[in-house]
């Protein structure tokens, strides 16, 4: 009998230990004379992060979950040898019962992975255990096909590119097929520029191949013979794991001089990015592929047409790349039945913030946020009241808890002023301030902006300013006006489209969270008591039960009283209003109020 | 840190001499001596036969590159939206309290540099921090003087 076991080892549960504990498994199951015949693999990121390192085994079915190093002698000889699980490191569900299989998991129960098939499943550094997933076979198939064939089964699958714009891929393709103009190039967009977002990570990390596999069919389909992966120099292990992957492939000779035996040649190679979000814009980031200044240029001629080095280039993100082997392989009409009428398949989303479970989750696309964020991320965290979602990354938007039933599409958020965008979604509670919330993202992107533009550089830096007043109490009611006008001047005159969708995250704060904006500026009070400026926090002493938690928390060392029973003080005069003590509180006790009085 | 002459060399003769390689070779120098020497600029201008004031246009346009000396231990603390929402500005005030630096900055000893950084693909983990190579998930005030003392050295306050 044999037994898999998979350790995962993204990056989040390296930082828990997994390398040490996969080391531990080889180790104990080295040598011994056992009946049971093992390997260990060293898997990309299951998604579920926060409860790691996990350890899967098959063919039990069995997941565990923060296991470490002391754990796997348990393991090894109740599971391994013995077949029956260890209890206390299973999964407890909502209504407290442990569960053995990832099927039963609420987290991973109602998603469906396509872009990430073989995630966990598969090690990353071995081409061979891609192959036996099916790896590749897709790449063969097109080899026997027209591009015009390609391309049509890209159409017929109705899939759209993932980095957040949602153009349709295989019109992109055919823009690029059908130029007669040589050298072509093919690039992925591994830039992953959004904070709050690591789907691409992801993949990257743990199922290079997959990408790999779905630039050599484009390449196949429009004539290209070079291609880069664009990807974000602080991705060490994903740069590291595509590179690997790019030169095992070349090494089988799938890649490289003679594509699976055939007369079609593909290099590829990686650039790492130099850490500037507007690189993530198609035009930016070619230039920085060139090795020049990564400034957008005006898109009057698409960069389908002149790309890099002013050749026919086809630029697709990482997710979008990943689903292409599946689409050639099961037909675009299979792939087209999943989603909705104008969104076909599934999309990753970085589920994170203020929610139980984090994450990352992929769903057909249609499902609702509120599908996302109670079924699957099992609720607000602390059971505290949800506030807003943040989706679509910096030029996405935040949305109230009316429109949770809204199916989450290409299409429906950005009739509600957001977006889809590539897919982090931030779940925010009544202690996240959305003022302070669309500050951040202004002031991200003030620093972000390539200031090639004047629309985009200065007004940022003015919107930036006034927000910023605003929660820092100097904000005036004339200044909601101003905002929203700096807002259509960005909208209507920038250059790319950091700038042009740069008002999204104020626009939407403004159009459904006025009210909070309102008490910033008429009562100098911030109603999540997060703007420093405007908040006091403050004691109940009929709530407070007088257990010290605060005292313990607080790391200025401004709360006084002692014994069980006496109400706590806090010092408002030297607090410094980090809401430690409120953190702390399992009470509600410590409430936000305005700094009126002090 | 000496700059060695040799070291840069070896560097820019990994690569063809060609402008598309040029952020790469930037970045290996950075990775090499924390920052980008000016003598590793000028042998960059003569390699590529490129004037040097498209490559400063490069090293001040990336976040990755510096043309100052960085600290032996970089601190990255991630001020993405996730950590963002997850406290992490606390982080930084408390970081910069222990090390007497702001973001941004190296300390006089020449020991750590600060910087915020804008997600580090760990979100799930947040709030997030990176020293060197070494992610610290959910990291709290209450953590920040262990793992920020791990990486003093001996004798150092
Ligand atoms: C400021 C800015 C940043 C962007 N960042 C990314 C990114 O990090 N990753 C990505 O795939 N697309 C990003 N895009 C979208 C790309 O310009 C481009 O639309 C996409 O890579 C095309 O691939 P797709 O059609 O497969 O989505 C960004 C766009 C803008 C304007
Ligand atoms: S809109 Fe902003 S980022 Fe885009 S080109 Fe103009 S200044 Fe640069
Ligand atoms: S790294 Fe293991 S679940 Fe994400
Ligand atoms: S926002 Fe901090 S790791 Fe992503």
């Amino acid at each position: 009998m044999s037994k898999t076991v998979l350790v995962c080892c993204g990056t989040g549960c390296l930082a828990n230990g997994s390398k040490k504990v996969a080391g531990a498994f080889r180790q104990l199951l080295a040598g011994t004379d056992h009946q049971v015949e093992c390997v260990v693999k060293e898997t990309g990121c299951n998604g579920f992060c926060e409860n790691g390192p996990l350890v899967q085994i098959l063919p039990d079915d069995i997941t565990y979950y923060k296991v470490q190093v002391q754990d796997v002698g348990e393991i090894v000889e109740k599971t391994i040898l013995a077949g029956a699980p260890v209890e206390r490191l299973l999964y407890k569900n909502d209504a407290g019962q442990r569960v053995r299989s990832q099927q039963e998991n609420p987290f991973y129960a109602p998603q469906m992975k396509v872009a990430l098939r073989n995630i966990g499943k598969i090690e990353p550094s071995s081409v061979e255990d891609y192959m036996a997933h099916g790896g590749y076979r897709a790449l063969k198939k097109a080899l026997t096909m027209t591009g015009e064939e390609i391309v049509r089964e890209l159409e017929a699958s109705g899939l759209r590119g993932r980095g957040g714009a949602g153009f349709p891929t295989g019109t992109k393709w055919r823009s690029a097929m059908e130029l007669e103009r040589f050298p072509k190039y093919v690039a992925c967009n591994g830039d992953e520029g959004d904070p709050g977002a690591f789907m691409d990570r992801s993949i990257l990390e743990g199922d290079p191949h997959s990408v790999l596999e779905g630039m050599a069919i484009c390449a196949l389909a429009i004539r290209a013979e070079e291609g880069f992966l664009y990807i974000r120099d602080e991705y060490g292990l994903a740069v590291h794991n595509v590179q690997e992957a790019i030169a095992q492939a070349e090494a089988r000779g799938i890649l490289g001089e003679h594509i699976l035996g055939s007369d079609r040649r593909l290099k590829l190679s990686v650039v790492r990015g130099g850490g500037a979000f507007v690189c993530g814009e198609s035009t930016a980031l070619m230039a920085s592929v060139e090795g020049r200044v990564g400034e957008p240029r005006a898109k009057y001629i698409r960069s389908v047409q002149r790309g890099l080095w002013d050749c026919p280039t086809v630029l697709n993100n990482v997710e979008t790349l990943a689903n292409v082997p599946v689409i050639l392989e099961h037909g675009g009409a299979e792939f087209a039945k999943l989603g909705t009428e104008r969104s076909k398949g599934t999309k990753v989303f970085a589920l994170v913030g203020k929610v139980k479970r984090t994450g990352l989750v992929e769903v057909p696309m249609g499902a609702t946020l509120r599908h996302l964020i109670y079924d699957i991320g099992g609720g607000v965290k602390g059971n505290r009241p949800f506030k807003a979602v943040q989706t679509g990354g910096p030029s996405g938007g935040c949305i109230p808890a009316d429109m949770l039933d809204l199916p989450v599409d290409f299409d429906t958020l950005k009739a509600r002023g957001a977006m889809m965008g590539s897919g982090g979604m931030i779940v925010m509670d009544d202690r996240s301030c959305m003022v302070e919330v669309a500050r951040y993202y202004i002031k991200f992107l003030s620093e972000e902006s390539c200031g090639k533009c004047t629309p985009c550089r200065e007004g940022l830096r003015h919107m930036l300013a006034i927000l910023t007043d605003i929660c820092e109490g100097r904000g005036q009611e004339s200044d909601l006006e101003l905002l929203e006008q700096l807002c259509d001047t960005l909208e209507d005159a920038s250059l790319c489209a950091l700038g042009k969708s740069a008002p999204n995250p104020v626009r939407t704060t403004l159009k459904y969270f006025r009210d909070e904006y309102e008490a910033h500026i008429k009562e100098h009070r911030c109603p999540a008591g997060v703007c420093t400026a405007l908040t006091r926090f403050v004691i109940n002493p009929d709530k407070c039960v007088g257990c010290g938690a605060c005292q313990r928390a607080c790391p200025a060392g401004v709360i006084s009283g002692s014994g069980k029973k006496v109400p706590r003080v806090i010092d408002n005069t030297r607090c410094i209003v980090c809401g430690s003590c409120r953190e702390a509180c399992r009470f509600d006790a410590v409430e936000a109020k305005g700094r009126a009085g002090l | 840190m000496q700059v060695d002459m040799q070291t840069i060399t070896d560097i820019l003769h990994n690569y063809p001499a060609q402008q598309r390689y040029s952020l790469a070779m930037l970045q290996d120098m950075q990775r090499h001596f924390n920052y980008i020497p000016r003598e590793g600029m000028e042998a960059l201008a003569e390699y590529l036969d490129c004037p040097l004031s498209s490559l400063y246009a490069m090293a001040t346009f990336y976040k990755a590159l510096s043309l100052k000396p960085k600290g032996r231990h970089i601190i990255k603390l991630c001020d993405g939206t996730a950590c963002h929402i997850r406290g992490s500005v606390n982080l930084v005030g408390g970081v910069e309290r222990l090390l007497g630096i702001q973001a941004g900055e190296t300390s006089a000893d020449g020991q750590f540099s600060l910087e915020l950084v804008n997600c580090l693909g760990s979100c799930a983990l947040a709030p997030v921090m990176v020293v060197d190579d070494t992610y610290y998930g959910k990291v709290t005030m209450e953590r920040l003087p262990e793992i920020l003392g791990q990486y003093r050295e001996e004798g150092q306050p």
